[in-house]
């Protein structure tokens, strides 16, 4: 296709009105067939058949992927003519050009939304990543730190451009750097609609979430091959790095979708919630629904024994907006409940103990899976909203071994140091440690209601009589005791450890108002170079 | 009217309740426009009612008892501590665990309750021990009054042969039959003729439809008899033959008496209620198309004997058969109230819970036979927390995560027991609520079925509604020609959900795109203004457009429709990429149950070889001192069991493998 030579030319601007006068119209007129000539090849990517084995896997090209993620025709590209600069192995040969080489890159809008993007061409090289490639996702990811606006990538690569050697890993560090420079500045997303292995994970890593398509999507370090020859291990991709495994087993995804189309549309939704920059506030969506409904439901959903489960989901669905909840990492330390939602409009992050999965217990994954999301809730200007039914932190040998301690700390670490409006809504259980961790007054919790059903203890009735009536008799009666004195909100509310014990059918309404009020809250954190989170 | 006067016990029983703000819409706040609401103020009958029962019927007496100014006491088995029947009620006990026979049949725990709380009088509702005469006994023993038929007419009714020989010695038509065995042919034609054509002729050891055959004259008698002799013979080494009358199309129609404890018994006319699946009745309606005058006062008139013959007070059923020519057949008297009772109470304007209080209180009936009108027509469908698509109804069970009534609509009357947040569980009746419809005539109140079931508003558990609307909307049940074969018959191969015709499926198409884009809109804070095409037709939607409504009343075409559909709306270029999109054939985890957590396990609910239903509870696992259900993940058998109790298991230990 891209056979016919182009011819020299001699002026930079072509002009119409020399069109068959003299022999420099000749060269504008083919430099105007070039530009046209490589928008076009530029358009097809790797060309035809490689565009068809694509949509065979039931994958879709870069470029169909950017124009469903934004916006009719809001995409504006950038770099269409780069093509990669490697003279080895053949590379510089006619065949082995495409320009704008193996990504797509440029900004658009969603729903109106200013945002960055770049799509991996798997149809060009595999996708794999030049000196180029990597310098045209730089490229973007400098403005969007510049204008403050988001930066979505679309990842499908092979991995490196073998042929480019360093220059192809000098481009993952610059990708990388930016990638760290930019958090906590504009939100990065990564949805990854193919392979991406080796070094290339970590860019998606250091984003803020990272999305992934079922079947067709794999993230890992060293493929199949690697770890047999090295570790004798027999592990097929999707093992080692499909969708399953990061969100349910190792936490590196935070959500799965069904196919690339699904996926599109959801981080569309997704983008929804999310500011554009740390200079933003949350967003505020026009609310149908009423900020002083009563959640007549909430006052029957925790049941009369307190050793009986409940779903947390319930009670967040209940309360939020239209029902409409977005949850980070829903099949991954399913014992803590964190996503998005709005109140009123306005943007929430929602984190939740969960009574249904190891009765709401914390432990290593749910703590790092809690912390990261609260952080970047703070990062962003998000309100964080807790509902708090925990029991404790899991005992064991497996936790302590396991660093417990340092993980736990990590959510703690999280909600104190986090700034941003905080509610707290404790529905049962508040015990020892644990409590303190969840958003509690003392971490400047700026709002703590208790439900009627709310018990803050530092443990539950048997064990606590255990230890104090330890050897005695009439362990039931002060049992019994022991229940009526802490096994409710009163201890707490009595010290102002709680502001309120609420009916919880008011959850909502109370919330709402809160928040207009912390609308305004100023805080700042002493000055420092960073803080050093217990990693 | 009603929501003034019920609303002073209404306030005692809010600061009753555990939480006091508690409130719910499915009380008093709507007026009963289809049953008397006024009372006889002079009459004193009881000062506190026991209703031993539970979920809409125990609301519904306690509603009449409010009215009445009679104080109510609800029982409860621990799982319904927070159930709409305890929080309506002035008092409650708890007579024990979940399963029905440790609580609501436990007639001990029942009895303490009832003396516990002074209550004069119990009403037993229906189902449980409504019709247990045992039960009767002994709160009659302790001068404690049952609200009900006296414990003979139980009894008497409460047997299948005895009531069809008491039956036939009131002069009630039962179906006729030779009761001996028939030995010859001339024997057979000879019976049959004097049972009357149609007749069937069938193996008195049979089953299955094996060595049945129906004869119509004479030569298919002989025939018949012929046959089925030989396929008795063959089928059950037994070639004995019985022969009674074919009822042909059958329609099952009851008519509802009211017997006071003097000899007086009115009927109120009668309830068409042949729409069933599985012997259980799914649309009911009063009065039914079929009957005509003459047939309708026969009928009442046989029912007042056999209630008179068995001394019958308060408020009872006698069931029939009716053939296609009129020709009715007692089949069983049901000595309670029934569920369908409120089509009856809308077009006769009796509060039939109230009578019966008062006829156990002794009074007398307050009404002749010519003061009992026919007014209008009512229709009632039952709501069930069921999977239609399944034999048209098999269980479901969950948390009702959004509920919203119909009652924004005038002539609909809905009797529930539940309320957002309620658990369907798997202990009790799935029936989630009975809707009234009311109109002064049969097409009035069909028109407002229609319009209710699409208001109705359920979420979180799997419903009937698609197929009540299908029913009621069915030109054969709209022209009144139906047979308790309906269901089957309509619906040969089970019922598919509704079909959409192209002018629908335009109307859904637009209304979907528009609530698309009118979401879309808003996500862009523009101001919302739609008008959708579709390929072909403009199809204009207005609405008022509140998202986080459950229902968008909307103008299709300058037409008031009400849509309830999932619908997944892509933009015309996702639809196109979607086509590259692979079908995903979902991975089936559902027949293994692993343990989600480690802990012990604590009770195993299952054995192999057992059937479950969706959801159902087959073990229960012990962790951080909690204990955590888990169920099943769809219906069915247990193929192998992997844990006992006691057991400690840890996170994706395999407990029960389902077939």
């Amino acid at each position: 296709m891209i056979s016919s030579r182009p011819r020299p030319f001699t002026r930079d601007t072509p002009s119409f009105f020399l069109i068959g006068c003299d022999s420099s119209s000749a060269s504008a007129l083919s430099v105007k067939e070039r530009i046209d000539h490589k928008r076009k090849t530029a358009l097809c990517g790797g060309g035809q058949h490689r565009i068809d084995a694509q949509h065979k896997k039931g994958k879709l090209t870069a470029r169909e992927r950017v124009e469903l993620l934004l916006d009719p025709e809001s995409f504006v590209e950038s770099d269409m003519f780069v093509e990669h600069r490697c003279s080895d192995f053949g590379m510089e040969q006619d065949g082995n050009k495409f320009p704008g080489d193996s990504v797509v890159t440029g900004r658009g809008r969603i729903n109106g939304r200013l945002v960055y993007v770049f799509s991996q061409d798997f149809t060009v090289f595999g996708g794999s990543l030049s000196g180029a490639h990597a310098q045209k996702i730089c490229k973007i990811m400098d403005q969007a730190m510049m204008v403050g606006a988001p930066v979505i990538g679309l990842n499908d690569s092979g991995g490196a451009r073998i042929q480019e050697g360093v220059e192809s890993l000098a481009g993952y560090a610059d990708i990388f750097l930016r990638n760290v420079m930019a958090s906590g500045v504009v939100p990065q997303i990564s949805l990854i609609m193919g392979p991406c292995a080796g070094g290339a994970v970590y860019s998606p890593a250091l984003t803020d979430f990272t999305f992934m398509v079922k079947d067709t999507s794999y993230l890992f370090i060293t493929g199949p091959d690697v770890v047999k020859s090295v570790t004798n291990e027999d592990v097929t991709q999707e093992e080692l790095g499909g969708a399953k495994t990061h969100t349910t087993v190792s936490g590196v995804a935070h959500h799965a979708f069904e196919d690339d189309v699904e996926a599109l549309l959801n981080v569309r939704e997704f983008f929804n919630f999310l500011p554009l920059s740390n200079q933003d506030a949350a967003p505020i969506r026009e609310c149908h629904d009423r900020s002083d409904r009563l959640v007549h439901s909430l006052d029957t959903i925790v049941p009369f024994e307190t050793t009986k489960a409940y779903d947390m989901l319930d009670i967040v669905h209940a309360t939020v907006d239209e029902s409409d909840f977005f949850e980070i990492m829903p099949n991954y330390a399913k014992n803590i409940v964190v996503g998005f939602a709005r109140m009123n409009g306005r943007t929430v992050g929602i984190v939740g103990n969960q009574p249904k999965v190891a009765s709401g217990c914390l432990d290593i994954n749910s703590s790092v899976k809690g912390a990261r999301f609260v952080r970047f809730c703070d990062a962003f200007n998000i309100p964080i909203i807790t509902f708090v039914d925990v029991p404790g932190f899991l005992p064991g040998t497996a936790q302590e071994y396991g660093g417990i301690i340092r993980h736990g700390a990590k959510l703690l670490y999280a909600f104190a140091e986090a700034t941003v409006p905080k509610i707290t809504v404790i529905t049962r259980k508040a015990y020892g440690g644990a409590y303190d961790v969840m958003s509690s007054k003392h971490l400047r919790g700026d709002v703590n209601y208790a439900w009627p059903t709310a018990e803050v203890a530092v443990m539950g009735a048997k064990g606590a009589v255990q230890i104090i009536f330890r050897g005695k008799e009439n362990q039931a009666e002060a049992e019994a005791e022991y229940v009526e004195k802490f096994a409710n909100p009163f201890p707490a509310a009595l010290r102002g450890f709680v502001d309120d014990i609420i009916e919880p059918s008011t959850t909502r309404r109370r919330i709402c108002r809160d928040l207009e009020v912390l609308a305004s809250k100023k805080q700042l954190n002493p000055w420092k170079k960073h803080a050093n989170i217990p990693l | 009217m009603a929501a003034h006067r019920l609303s002073p016990s209404l306030n005692r029983l809010l600061l009753a309740g555990k939480y006091a703000s508690f409130w719910t819409r499915c009380c008093a706040v709507h007026g009963y426009a289809q049953y008397s609401t006024a009372c006889s103020p002079n009459e004193k009958t009881f000062d506190k009612i026991l209703i031993a029962n539970r979920g809409e019927i125990a609301c519904r007496v306690m509603k009449t008892c409010h009215k009445m100014g009679i104080q109510t006491v609800a029982v409860h088995s621990d799982v319904d501590a927070s159930a709409v029947h305890v929080k309506m009620a002035n008092e409650a006990v708890c007579v024990g665990p979940a399963p029905t026979s440790k609580s609501y049949l436990n007639m001990d725990a029942i009895m303490d309750a009832v003396r516990a709380t002074g209550a004069q009088a119990v009403h037993p509702g229906y189902g449980f021990l409504s019709e247990n005469k045992e039960f009767a006994k002994r709160l009659a023993a302790e001068g404690v009054a049952f609200i009900g038929p006296d414990t003979y007419a139980l009894q008497a009714m409460g047997d299948k042969i005895e009531s069809k020989l008491i039956a036939k010695a009131a002069t009630v038509n039962t179906i006729p039959g030779y009761d001996g065995v028939v030995k010859t042919v001339e024997e057979a034609v000879k019976i049959s003729q004097d049972i009357g054509y149609p007749v069937m002729i069938k193996a008195s050891a049979g089953g299955g439809g094996k060595g049945m055959r129906i004869a119509w004259n004479d030569e298919e008698t002989r025939e018949g008899f012929r046959f089925s002799s030989q396929e008795a013979a063959s089928s059950f080494g037994d070639d004995r033959l019985l022969i009674e009358k074919f009822i042909d199309n059958p329609r099952h129609i009851e008519i509802q008496v009211l017997a006071d404890k003097h000899g007086n018994a009115l009927w109120l006319n009668e309830r068409e209620c042949s729409i069933q699946r599985r012997n259980q009745k799914v649309v009911e309606e009063a009065p039914s198309t079929f009957l005509d005058a003459a047939t309708r006062r026969a009928m009442g008139e046989q029912a007042v004997q056999l209630a008179k013959a068995v001394q019958y007070s308060s408020a009872g059923t006698v069931e029939f058969l009716v053939d296609s020519n009129k020709n009715f057949y007692f089949l069983e008297m049901n000595t309670r109230l029934q569920v369908e009772h409120p089509i009856t109470e809308c077009i006769t304007g009796l509060d039939l819970v109230e009578q019966m209080i008062r006829v156990a209180k002794g009074y007398k009936l307050q009404h002749k036979q010519e003061d009992i009108p026919i007014n209008g027509w009512a229709i009632e469908s039952r709501v069930y927390a069921e999977d239609p698509y399944k034999s048209f109804g098999l269980p479901s069970i969950g948390r009702l995560s959004r509920y919203q009534e119909p009652l924004n609509l005038s002539n609909v009357r809905v009797d529930s027991g539940i309320q957002e947040g309620s658990d369907i569980s798997i202990y009790y009746d799935p029936m989630i609520s009975k809707l009234v419809t009311y109109g002064a005539t049969r097409a009035e109140a069909l028109a407002s079925m229609e319009d209710a079931l699409d208001n109705y508003v359920i979420r979180g558990v799997t419903h009937n509604i698609s197929l009540l609307r299908e029913i009621i909307t069915h030109p054969r049940f709209i022209s009144g020609d139906i047979s308790t074969n309906f269901l089957p018959e309509v619906y040969p191969d089970g019922f598919k959900g509704h079909q959409l015709e192209a002018d629908s499926r335009r109307e859904l198409l637009a209304a979907a795109a528009a609530l698309h884009i009118t979401a879309q809109l808003r996500s862009q804070r523009r101001a919302p203004s739609v008008a959708t095409r579709c390929p072909c037709v403009k199809v204009e939607v207005d609405g008022q457009w509140n998202l986080a409504s459950p229902l968008l009343p909307l103008a299709i075409n300058g037409t008031h429709r009400m849509l309830q559909f999932k619908v997944r709306v892509l933009s015309k270029l996702a639809a196109q990429l979607n086509s590259y999109m692979p079908e995903k054939v979902p991975e089936d985890t559902s027949s293994l149950l692993r343990s989600p957590m480690p802990g012990a396990v604590v009770t195993v609910s299952v054995k192999p070889g057992d059937s479950v239903a969706e959801g159902q509870e087959i073990c229960v696992i012990e962790a951080m001192k909690m204990q955590n259900s888990l169920t099943a993940a769809r219906q069915a058998k247990v193929k192998s069991v992997h844990c006992k109790p006691g057991e400690t298991v840890g996170e994706g230990d395999l407990l029960v493998e389902l077939e």
